[in-house]
């Protein structure tokens, strides 16, 4: 105790100035709460456990949901026949298990040409977590944020070239499978391109860049981002305006329209000919000779 | 059972003669009258409903003028629930006022208009004996009065001369437009003719639209770009002529391309055409071989390109093989190199002809076509 307090008594000794006590206090406090901050503070440690735990609860409900097609590790499923059940998913990216579990196309009902859009299985705390595990495999496309594909901080005038800008940008590239109007149309071997109109811009956006099933993808290196937003404010631009030819019928273009109006229109004339021709009143009356 | 039924097991042993008219005409049902027929009140109102269909019909055409005047079109149209208003408004009116003018009368004639029935006979289609004798009699004394027959000279000039009046219509068609072998002998502007297209050895590909170029690193496999020359797209820096008019709807609808990037393992390169990718980036012609089409339904999984048009379909990993459809011809394919900058450029232009096939078209196979203009 005697030896403590002398070395003590040195070390103050060697000290030139009496606010160096305080400047190493406050070092000291400040050296504490910066590493409790960084490393030990219970909100950054519920993060960082996060990452770690959203993917494993992904993990989860992965090898519960799509492992039997996806493999245990996404890696994918070849049958002994040498067809593929499910392809592997090492760098898809957050962003195609967005759109593909987003949209109910996954997980699959059955086997087919194409995994059809429907109510979807999982709620998006779910969808996260599968993103987060699915990510973890192999760098891909993220999830993109509603600012890379919003117009709302541009002027009226900027926001009308965006969306022109985008409709040749989409006349030229999309048109050909997804209709003029965004309505979807039929693909070979019992596929098709679905309509597109009223779809969600950030699943639009995770189409593009990842290339749902037989779509060519639009990676940000193709389709730029600004290009992208462009094409969905387009999309968008079509849902709002009204149909200036009158009634749409869907957009499905001349063949189906011709469709309607020779059966539809010719049948209703037929049909009205036809009730003309049956309906004729009679009465028990003579007529009464003048 | 009667015995009219059964006359083979007639005691007597004889058929029993069979009456003129075995069952009697029972001629026409007694007429019956209609309401408008036999009641004045109705008569009268009959004859209100179809002055009031004519009265309704006129303000449909009026309230068509209206519309036509009123509703806005162009940038800033009116709406009328959601749908173009002069388009529903001026269809609707103009439809209205055709159809009451036809339900009117349709009214008129079956309330007012005299209704007895009768009965007309069909007569034979095949005129009579006497009246084709005599057609034919008359046929032959005009030939005679003509004396087309005795006198050749005049038969066959006259048939020479009314089967030259087909020349004009020949020489006119035949001067709409120069032919073929006249573009390309003038060359009007690069690439012009059937066999040649504006690409050249060198020339970047851009994108369709935004006109930019593409660089090798930044597309990824299962991409898919919708391309163009450089050549259409001229700015400051790429110093290309510009094009202007026919000659650049001409040059872009002859030159646009499809690029895809696939995994280098998937293609089978045709004969000669090894070197034609770059890291499994193809290029092909966007213009169906059947009758030219654009084309870019393109599948990843498959590599499968199609024609909206008649379901065409080609193979881009495999030299842009017909796999169905009724194409006669593989796609033609773009030889691709990497400039310094990494940027896609053609080795030249096309080996053969794009687009439908032609007359005077020299088709060759794909491993006898080399890089023209290398």
């Amino acid at each position: 105790m005697h030896l403590l307090n002398r070395t003590a008594g040195r070390i103050s000794r060697h000290r030139r100035r009496p606010i160096a006590g305080a400047l190493l206090l406050l070092l000291g406090l400040l050296t504490a709460g910066a590493l409790y901050t960084a490393v030990l503070s219970p909100a950054n440690a519920a993060k960082t456990q996060s990452d770690t735990e959203l993917a494993e609860q992904g993990r989860k409900l992965f090898l519960v949901g799509c492992s039997t097609c996806h493999g245990t590790n996404g890696e994918g499923v070849t049958t002994l026949r040498g067809n593929q059940l499910g392809p592997s998913l090492v760098g898809v990216g957050a962003a195609a298990v967005d759109f593909q579990v987003g949209t109910g196309r996954m997980p699959m009902a059955q086997a087919g040409a194409q995994a059809p859009s429907k109510p979807e299985a999982y709620d998006q705390d779910e969808i996260d977590a599968l993103a987060a595990y699915v990510a973890s495999l192999g760098p891909g496309p993220a999830v993109p944020n509603s600012s890379d594909y919003s117009l709302d901080n541009m002027t009226d005038e900027a926001q009308e070239a965006a969306i022109v800008r985008g409709g040749q940008i989409f006349l030229t590239n999309c048109t050909a499978c997804h209709n003029f109007e965004g309505s979807g149309g039929a693909m070979p071997e019992g596929g098709s391109a679905p309509k597109i109109r009223g779809v969600e811009p950030k699943y639009i956006y995770e189409a593009l860049l990842t290339g749902p099933s037989n779509m060519p993808s639009f990676s940000n290196g193709n389709l730029t981002p600004e290009e992208k937003r462009d094409v969905i404010a387009y999309l968008g631009s079509l849902n709002d305006s009204a149909d200036y030819g009158g009634f749409g019928m869907g957009g499905l273009g001349p063949v189906a329209e011709g469709l309607i109006a020779w059966v539809g229109g010719i049948g209703i004339l037929v049909g009205f000919a036809i009730w003309i021709a049956a309906h004729t009143t009679r009465t028990n009356k003579k007529k009464v000779q003048a | 059972m009667s015995d009219h039924d059964t006359p083979a097991g007639d005691p007597t042993g004889h058929v029993p003669a069979v009456p003129e008219e075995p069952i009697a005409n029972p001629g026409l049902p007694e007429h019956t009258w209609r309401p408008t027929d036999v009641d004045e009140h109705s008569e009268k109102r009959a004859e209100r409903q179809v002055a009031a269909m004519y009265l309704a019909s006129m303000v449909c055409v009026v309230l068509f003028v209206v519309v036509y005047f009123t509703a806005d079109i162009g940038d800033n149209w009116t709406t009328f629930l959601g749908l173009g208003a002069s388009t529903v408004g001026l269809g609707v009116t103009l439809a209205a006022a055709l159809l009451l003018i036809g339900a009117g009368t349709i009214q008129w004639a079956r309330k007012l208009m005299s209704d007895h029935e009768i009965s007309e006979l069909r007569h034979p289609a095949r005129s009579s004996d006497e009246d084709r004798a005599e057609v034919l009699e008359k046929l032959a004394a005009g030939g005679e009065d003509s004396g087309i027959g005795r006198r050749p000279l005049i038969r066959n000039t006259l048939l020479g001369s009314v089967g030259l009046l087909g020349a004009p219509a020949l020489v006119m068609l035949w001067d709409l437009g120069p032919t073929n072998a006249k573009v390309t002998a003038e060359q009007p502007y690069p690439g012009a003719g059937l066999e040649h297209t504006v690409w050249s050895k060198g020339m970047k590909v851009v994108r369709d639209v935004v006109g930019t170029p593409v660089r090798v690193s930044d597309l990824e496999i299962g991409d898919l770009v919708n391309g163009e020359p450089e050549a259409i797209f001229p700015t400051q820096e790429n110093g290309q002529p510009a094009l202007h008019g026919v000659a650049l709807q001409v040059a872009k609808s002859k030159a646009a391309v499809v690029v895809v990037r696939m995994d280098p393992g998937d293609i089978t390169p045709g004969e000669g055409r090894e070197n034609w990718s770059v890291d499994g980036i193809v290029c092909y012609s966007k213009i169906c071989t059947h009758v030219g089409c654009p084309i870019s339904l393109y599948e990843r999984t498959t590599h499968h390109l199609l024609c909206p048009c008649h379901q065409s379909t080609f193979d881009l990993s495999d030299s842009g093989r017909v796999v169905f459809g009724p194409a006669g011809r593989h796609l033609p394919q773009l030889p691709l190199d990497v400039d310094d900058e990494g940027y896609l450029i053609a080795r030249s232009d096309f080996t053969e002809p794009v687009g439908p096939s032609f007359w005077e078209r020299d088709t060759k196979d794909i491993g006898d076509q080399g890089e023209a203009d290398l």
